[in-house]
């Protein structure tokens, strides 16, 4: 078939990029080939767009045992064991088909995280809708809370914590971040590198269809006789098969019988064979006809562009593979010899006896384009003294209102619907600063967090980066944990805009300035650019997922209030920064001006210094001050823990309401009591740690001194009003 | 006293249950969905989970498993069977448990911790709850919602069949603290040798002082005292 | 006017639980089955005797409610 300039360009490919194509394999390539191409040129593929500021990102540190570059992150949490995570996006799909696209996400991360041989056992994720008031964010929400809780619930892993956020500027464009974790032995990784030539590679799973085939459907440039131009098709997941795909994997992983393994996520068979060939600096040969199909003749350009989930790629030692099979067999699942590592170096496929494809894997792996787009700084709105009316804004008022609102409202309706305890080691559920779950069978636990501040990172990419860093980090310290390393998922809009593309640069200057102090590094991530319709880019949203050790349990810390009479001080300085703060959007309704700065030592010191007051076993409860500032914080730790308290301003220096709202960083709340609040008192003052009394914990219900008093249960209702009244269910 | 936990393909909690029965000194064996002869045992597990992706009707496919012939003469010759959750489905679809359970009534799958009141003490399963105590368990489920005919629901009251009640803090049984529609918040029944429960609530899950909680703990005690 | 209309997914998407049945009937020994497909079923009754205009209605409620056509197709039938 004649490859026209319009077939290239339904391809995605630019015309410099086909140039580089033929001058790379010395050849035009045939169809098939350029399929290929198009797959492992994209964008989400290659990260051509992203590559150069990526590589900028710290992503070491002494308990890091794998950083990017393979299907997920490891880190080191002692005894042996290790834990494996990553977040990942799946934005465009779960647009057009809510419920199978969140569902798919989740699937997919999860085999990142199994394929290296570790357990999943929690996931988390960050989903973002447009205004609650356009007319397919309903559909869009309840088609994707229950997608994540269709697959995760029957995998049987329990979905632990989470954000819900919503944003005019997502609209027409989603976003759905999915986040994985598994448990592993040190000694019992398993990597997706290629060894050794004439092994066997074996694809285990479900049957190949033509799912995801997109782009013009080169496919329908071959018809069959009763011709019915074949239609791209959406991805349908399975959960029930990924279960079992998940025991057969772990089950083979007890010997040492894989020498590499892979999932088939985006660009299916053509992604995992390239990637396992590129890896192990080898050659890959594949008999196309050995590819077990769901659907009758299949083309191999449809069978190496499918998409079709829950598969694997396998590279056995021979003397395994009959072993192998009685256990994917045993499972219900396909496994199908398809062919064998080489030394060519070159990605050759075969289909009834010709050879229908052969490229050199460095031309599809190594070799692909880096960009260097052009990119604009960002310019900041410069802090504007607030000409606002502040007497007609009720503090009182303005604390419902925040509490009303939809992104601050309770989420039970939305976690409700993940199984959140099964596997039994749920320690801390949904609703708190990090989610806690344990080590199977130990005292020890991780903490595990996913946050994202958009709307902080347009107003300034750079402070935005490194607030979304610190407030992670801040909430594994939150529940008694020590902050290790971070996965992130990049989303932007069209990086070939030089204002999008400079957003993503400072978003990374941020985020690697907060990693690099902080001790935090990146072990993995993805890219998820060219969110955007008609122009309207969505805001710049990097999604955060951090895990920590609590290596004991019994020093795991809450935020829900647990005594009367004790005492809440506020740690960290509060200098009333209002800009971009929920009371001045939810409430007063401006949007502009800059996010809180953070300061990175500050940051340090304090969350080191809680750190040590929890591990010392010093305080009642603790929660971190994010989103609307010290009064919401304290609103939750009063509604969690079913107890008040009565609270006086102790900084007369700004207004009452630049220091209940304001969103200045590097702060804590805590509850300490009568016994030990002297004890704390010395070691804040030893360390200079700023801090300030607040009040103190009562019974019923929150008492400002002179200006309101509320019952806690009108704040309970009205905090968990939103959602069911959005979806009637009252 | 020995324990058989049947595993289907798609069942989860078979891991939960099996630390809940090791942990009270249970000896423990998982059996496959596919064996022929069940292990001489005095307890078997159907655990929760989704056998069989829940595909067509929940727990109808994993009826008609191999291993079932053998579990429903155990449970015939007087033998122990527990059913949770899936397990319970499954018990449902085997006819060893009458009933059926459809879809929650909000039609959304729920997982949070519901207040139960034991209804019926005298059975090996409820032995340590004392009569009208009321215990705290997780439920997580999207098909929980127990119904049968009023005929059936009637002998099941009458001859005290019905174990658990979904009920409030304070044990008010009525529509609010009725989590998915369940006739008369039945949250687990009995049969009528009293040797068979299903149960909607997952006691394998609080078992533990860490996960804030050990009302399940009783169950797993009062198997080790009735034998 | 009573219609019935019958919701299938598209010819070439996954369908897990066709799957799942198709193999458990195997595995009760019907060896002749080939493949099996799950859809819904939709009895509607309308206070409506023109049968054109019942059609178009029961049309209308299969594109915008019954079906989801991104993967789904479906079939009326006028009893």
């Amino acid at each position: 078939m004649k490859i026209t300039p319009e077939i290239i360009d339904k391809h995605g490919i630019k015309p410099e990029e086909y140039k580089k194509i033929i001058s790379l394999i010395e050849k035009k390539p045939n169809l098939l080939e350029l399929g290929i191409f198009s797959a492992m040129w994209n964008e989400h593929c290659s990260y051509k767009s992203s590559k150069k500021y990526l590589k900028t990102l710290p992503t070491k540190n002494k308990k890091v045992i794998q950083g990017p570059g393979e299907n997920a992150g490891v880190i080191d949490i002692e005894d042996n064991d290790a834990i494996v995570f990553k977040i990942e996006s799946h934005n465009h799909p779960s647009f057009i088909e809510p419920y199978q696209g969140a569902a798919t996400g989740v699937g997919g991360i999860l085999r990142d995280v199994f394929t290296m041989g570790a357990r999943p056992i929690a996931t988390l994720n960050s989903i973002h809708f447009g205004s609650h008031e356009h007319p397919k964010t309903k559909n869009l929400l309840n088609g994707v809370v229950s997608g994540i809780g269709g697959y995760g619930n029957c995998m049987g892993i329990p979905t632990v914590g989470g954000e819900v956020k919503f944003d005019s500027s997502y609209n027409e464009n989603i976003l759905v971040n999915a986040m994985a974790v598994g448990l592993v032995k040190k000694n019992k990784i398993f990597y997706s590198k290629a060894k050794g030539t004439d092994q066997p590679v074996i694809y285990v799973g479900s049957k190949t269809g033509r799912d995801g085939i997109h782009g013009a459907s080169m496919a329908s440039a071959e018809f069959d006789k009763n011709a019915e131009a074949k239609k791209p098709t959406v991805q349908v997941g399975d959960p029930f098969t990924e279960k079992l795909l998940l025991e057969a994997c772990l089950e083979l992983m007890k010997d040492d019988s894989i020498i590499s393994i892979q999932d088939m996520g985006a660009a299916g068979l053509t992604s995992s064979s390239v990637e396992m060939a590129s890896k192990g600096n080898l050659g890959i040969e594949i008999n196309l006809n050995k590819i077990p199909c769901r659907e009758d003749k299949m083309t191999p350009y449809e069978m190496m562009l499918s998409e079709s989930q829950e598969r694997m790629l396998l590279i056995l030692n021979s003397e395994k593979v009959e072993n192998a099979k009685k256990i994917f067999i045993k499972w219900g699942l396909d496994f199908s010899v398809i062919g064998k590592t080489t030394n060519t170096k070159n990605l050759v496929l075969n289909f009834d006896g010709e050879e229908v494809a052969n490229l050199p894997v460095n031309s599809l792996s190594n070799n692909v384009p880096i960009y260097d787009r052009k990119w604009k700084k960002n310019v900041t709105s410069i802090k504007k003294n607030l000409q606002i009316d502040f007497k007609s804004f009720k503090i009182l008022e303005s604390l419902k209102k925040i509490l009303m609102s939809p992104n601050n409202a309770e989420k039970s309706w939305v976690w409700e619907q993940y199984d959140h305890t099964v596997m039994g080691d749920t320690i801390q559920k949904p609703g708190g600063d990090s989610a806690v779950i344990r080590i199977h069978g130990k005292n020890k636990g991780i903490a595990i967090t996913v946050d994202s501040s958009a709307h902080y990172c347009l107003a300034n990419p750079v402070a935005g980066g490194k607030q979304i860093v610190s407030e992670a980090w801040r909430n594994l310290i939150s529940v008694g944990a020590s902050p290790i390393a971070i996965t992130n998922c990049l989303n932007f809009g069209n990086p070939e805009k030089d204002k999008i593309m400079g957003q993503f640069v400072e978003c990374i200057d941020g985020i690697s300035q907060a990693c690099t102090y902080l001790d935090f590094p990146v072990v993995s991530g993805n890219v998820s650019f060219y969110n955007e319709t008609q122009n309207k880019a969505i805001l710049p949203t990097p999604t955060i997922g951090g895990v920590g050790l609590l290596k004991n349990l019994n020093t795991m810390m809450t935020k829900n209030i647990k005594e009367v009479g004790s005492y809440i001080l506020v740690i960290g300085k509060t200098l009333g920064h209002l800009h971009q703060s929920e009371f001045l959007i939810e409430v007063v309704g401006i949007k502009d001006g800059p996010p809180p700065e953070v300061n990175l030592f500050n940051e340090k010191n304090n969350g080191l210094l809680v750190q040590a007051l929890i591990s010392k076993k010093l305080l009642n409860s603790v929660h971190d001050i994010s989103s609307g500032g010290i009064l919401i914080a304290l609103s939750e730790m009063c509604i969690s823990g079913n107890i008040g308290a009565k609270i006086k301003i102790p900084n007369d220096k700004i207004r009452p309401h630049e220091y209940l709202f304001g969103e200045d960083q590097s702060r804590y709340l805590i509850e300490v009591n009568e016994k030990n609040k002297n004890e704390v008192y010395k070691i804040l003052e030893k360390n200079s740690i700023f801090y300030e009394m607040l009040g103190k914990t009562q019974k019923d219900s929150l008492v400002l001194d002179k200006e309101f008093n509320i019952k806690l249960n009108n704040l309970n209702k009205l905090n968990s009003f939103w959602f069911r009244n959005y979806f009637k269910e009252n | 006293m020995k324990s058989s936990v049947i595993v289907f393909p798609g069942s989860n909690c078979d891991r939960d249950v099996a630390v809940a029965l090791e942990k009270f000194q249970i000896k423990n064996q998982m059996v496959w969905h596919d064996e022929i002869n069940l292990p001489k045992s005095d307890l078997v597990v159907l655990p929760g989970g989704f056998s069989y992706g829940d595909y067509l009707r929940t727990g109808c496919i994993a009826s008609k498993s191999r291993i079932i012939n053998d579990v429903i003469k155990h449970a015939k010759n007087g033998g122990l069977v527990l059913g949770i959750c899936n397990g319970f489905q499954i018990l449902i679809e085997t006819g060893l448990l009458s009933g059926v359970l459809l879809r929650n009534k909000k039609l959304r799958f729920l997982s949070k911790n519901v207040f139960l009141k034991v209804i019926n003490v005298d059975n090996k399963f409820c032995l340590n709850y004392k009569k009208k105590d009321i215990i705290e368990l997780p439920i997580a489920h999207n098909e929980g919602n127990y119904f049968a005919s009023k005929e059936q629901i009637k002998k099941l009251e009458d001859k005290n069949l019905v174990a658990f009640k979904y009920c409030s803090e304070k044990g008010n049984i009525n529509k609010s603290t009725n989590p998915n529609g369940s006739s008369n918040n039945i949250a687990g029944i009995l049969n009528d040798q009293k040797n068979i429960l299903g149960i909607m609530p997952h006691p394998e899950r609080l078992i533990d002082p860490l996960l804030a909680g050990e009302d399940g703990s009783l169950m797993f005690k009062s198997l080790i005292k009735s034998l | 006017m009573k219609i019935s209309a019958t919701v299938t997914l598209k010819k070439e998407v996954l369908d897990p639980q066709g799957k799942v049945v198709s193999q458990t009937l195997k595995n009760m020994g019907y060896d002749s089955i080939v493949n099996v497909r799950q859809g819904k079923y939709f009895d509607i009754e309308l206070n409506e005797n023109d049968k054109e205009k019942a059609k178009k209605i029961a049309e209308e409620i299969c594109k915008k409610l019954l079906t989801n056509v991104v993967i789904e197709d479906y079939t009326i039938d006028l009893k």
